[in-house]
């Protein structure tokens, strides 16, 4: 039997007094692709952020390919993971954000080529040849030499996504990737994540309002309120047989607010 | 009537030495804002408290007092100057001191969701600042730099009090060989705006150098 590429191990997570997780535990296997659906503020982008290391966690254990995230091993027990580990472990992984994060004062290829350069040693000639591919893919290479600034949001968007391929993490976390488009540039960047999921091995983790797109897109989906996983399934069955009355609700509320299930 | 051309050489002269001491005063001064600029977020409370005593310390006392103190109070320490580099010394401390809290401001300027992209993409702390931090708060920095240049151009007259001859100095010579006022200090009125004026144009170059492509998108 595989091992779960991600094991998550009763987090929890709080804000000052608020508190987002509250032990969640969830496991994802290798090379599977999970859509994370739910009401804003259920959490989905705090464990995206988790998993990039961008927030800490109170309690529990994260795994990533059976190392641990936030410890390491010390004389038999577990300690606070140090930096140097969490750039060990970083390197599996990679995340897009909703509002892209390009670098602004940087050119599309530069944007690219720049973290496998400085993270791993890469000649400047090969990590362009890496870059010219990667953007070929999402479609962005004539716009190689332009500035984020020049581009319209999807296309910064694909951009966004060939930077963090560029790195090649086993796992990218997909962080409403989509939700800060204009409704006609959505399809370009759905397109460029069904190619990634057809020609890649990656684990994909995509938080989504988009439920069609998720129901073709995932192996599985996970329903999320309050921080809690309320239900989960293939997606067949939760989004046209919705157990809970919680996400009966939900998807109810995204129809009528004119999403495609 | 009086030969003016020896009298403007003279001043040509002072002139000299106001331009070098700010050209050198503001190399020190840009060293010392974002040593005490980056020292002020440092992680270690030790660089943060050195860098907040350092920038109060030149914020709270005049320049006037620090001059003095470099050029008469340092020899008994055993640190012989002469009057350019004490000169050189107090500007670039000084201004440094406000300017570095132009280089903290800038650098927090810049939002979080860079600094998180650096994560995601695993550089190093220091990565991040040198390569997407620094140089994008650099342009925000550049408009106020200018002013803190010309703050430091207007203040090197303090050093005539030193006896160095810069070009307040040598127009209060000529003044007091002449007894004509009108003739120095409309000089050097000219030569301090035109000082300015460059440093004003060469900055604005700088900047739009710097914006290139960016198209106002700077956070
Ligand atoms: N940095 C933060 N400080 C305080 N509260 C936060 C912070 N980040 C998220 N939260 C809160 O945590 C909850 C979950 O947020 P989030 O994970 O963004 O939800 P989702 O992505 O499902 O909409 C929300 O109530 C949000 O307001
Ligand atoms: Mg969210």
């Amino acid at each position: 039997m595989t091992e779960p590429i991600i094991k998550i191990d009763a987090i929890s997570k709080s804000f000052g007094t608020f508190q987002v997780l509250d032990g969640l535990s969830m496991q994802v296997m290798p090379r599977e692709k999970l859509a994370l659906i739910g009401p804003s503020g259920s959490g989905k982008t705090t464990i995206l952020r988790i998993l990039m290391t961008l927030e800490r966690i109170d309690a529990g254990h994260i795994a990533i390919e059976g190392e641990q995230l936030y410890h390491m091993p010390k004389n038999g027990g577990l300690i606070a993971a140090d930096e140097r580990h969490l750039t060990k472990m970083r390197q599996k992984i990679g995340m897009v954000f909703q509002l892209f994060n390009l670098f602004p004062h940087m050119s599309v290829i530069d944007n690219v080529t720049l973290a496998p350069m400085l993270t791993k040693g890469v000649a400047r000639a090969a990590a362009e040849k890496r870059a010219m591919e990667l953007l070929d893919m999402v479609g962005m290479s004539e716009k190689a030499k332009a500035m984020p600034a020049q581009l319209s949001g999807g296309q910064k968007q694909r951009v966004a996504i060939a930077r963090a391929l560029a790195l090649q993490p086993k796992i990218m976390l997909f962080d409403e990737v989509t939700s800060a488009l204009d409704p006609e540039l959505v399809e370009e960047v759905l397109n460029v994540l069904w190619k990634l999921c057809a020609e890649t091995d990656m684990t994909m983790l995509l938080v989504t309002h988009e439920m069609g797109f998720a129901r073709d897109f995932a192996d599985r989906v996970l329903f999320f309120d309050r921080g809690k996983i309320v239900e989960e399934g293939k997606p067949d069955e939760l989004f046209r047989n919705p157990k809970q009355e919680r996400t009966q609700t939900f998807l109810r509320k995204i129809i009528a607010a004119g999403h495609r299930v | 009537m009086i030969d003016w051309s020896g009298y403007l050489s003279l001043i040509l002269q002072g002139a000299v030495v106001t331009v070098q001491l700010t050209v050198m005063g503001s190399a020190l001064a840009l060293v010392m804002a974002f040593l005490a600029g980056l020292g002020r977020l440092s992680r270690f409370a030790a660089l943060r408290w050195l860098a907040t005593a350092y920038i109060e310390f030149f914020r709270g006392t005049s320049i006037f007092v620090q001059l003095f103190f470099a050029y008469f109070v340092l020899p008994f320490a055993g640190v012989s100057l002469t009057p350019l580099q004490a000169g050189v010394l107090a500007l670039g401390l000084n201004v440094g001191a406000y300017a570095a809290e132009v280089v903290r401001g800038a650098i927090q300027s810049i939002g979080k969701e860079q600094y998180e992209a650096c994560i995601a993409l695993n550089l190093s702390r220091w990565q991040c600042m040198r390569r997407i931090i620094i140089p994008q708060a650099l342009l925000v920095m550049l408009p106020t730099f200018g002013n803190n240049a010309i703050e430091l151009l207007k203040a090197t007259s303090v050093v005539s009090l030193i006896s160095l001859a810069d070009m307040t100095f040598q127009a209060n010579i000529v003044r007091s060989q002449t007894g004509n006022t009108l003739f120095p200090f409309t000089t050097i009125l000219i030569l301090y705006f035109v000082f300015a004026m460059i440093i004003t144009f060469s900055m604005r170059a700088l900047e739009r150098r710097m914006a290139r492509g960016l198209d106002g998108v700077r956070n």
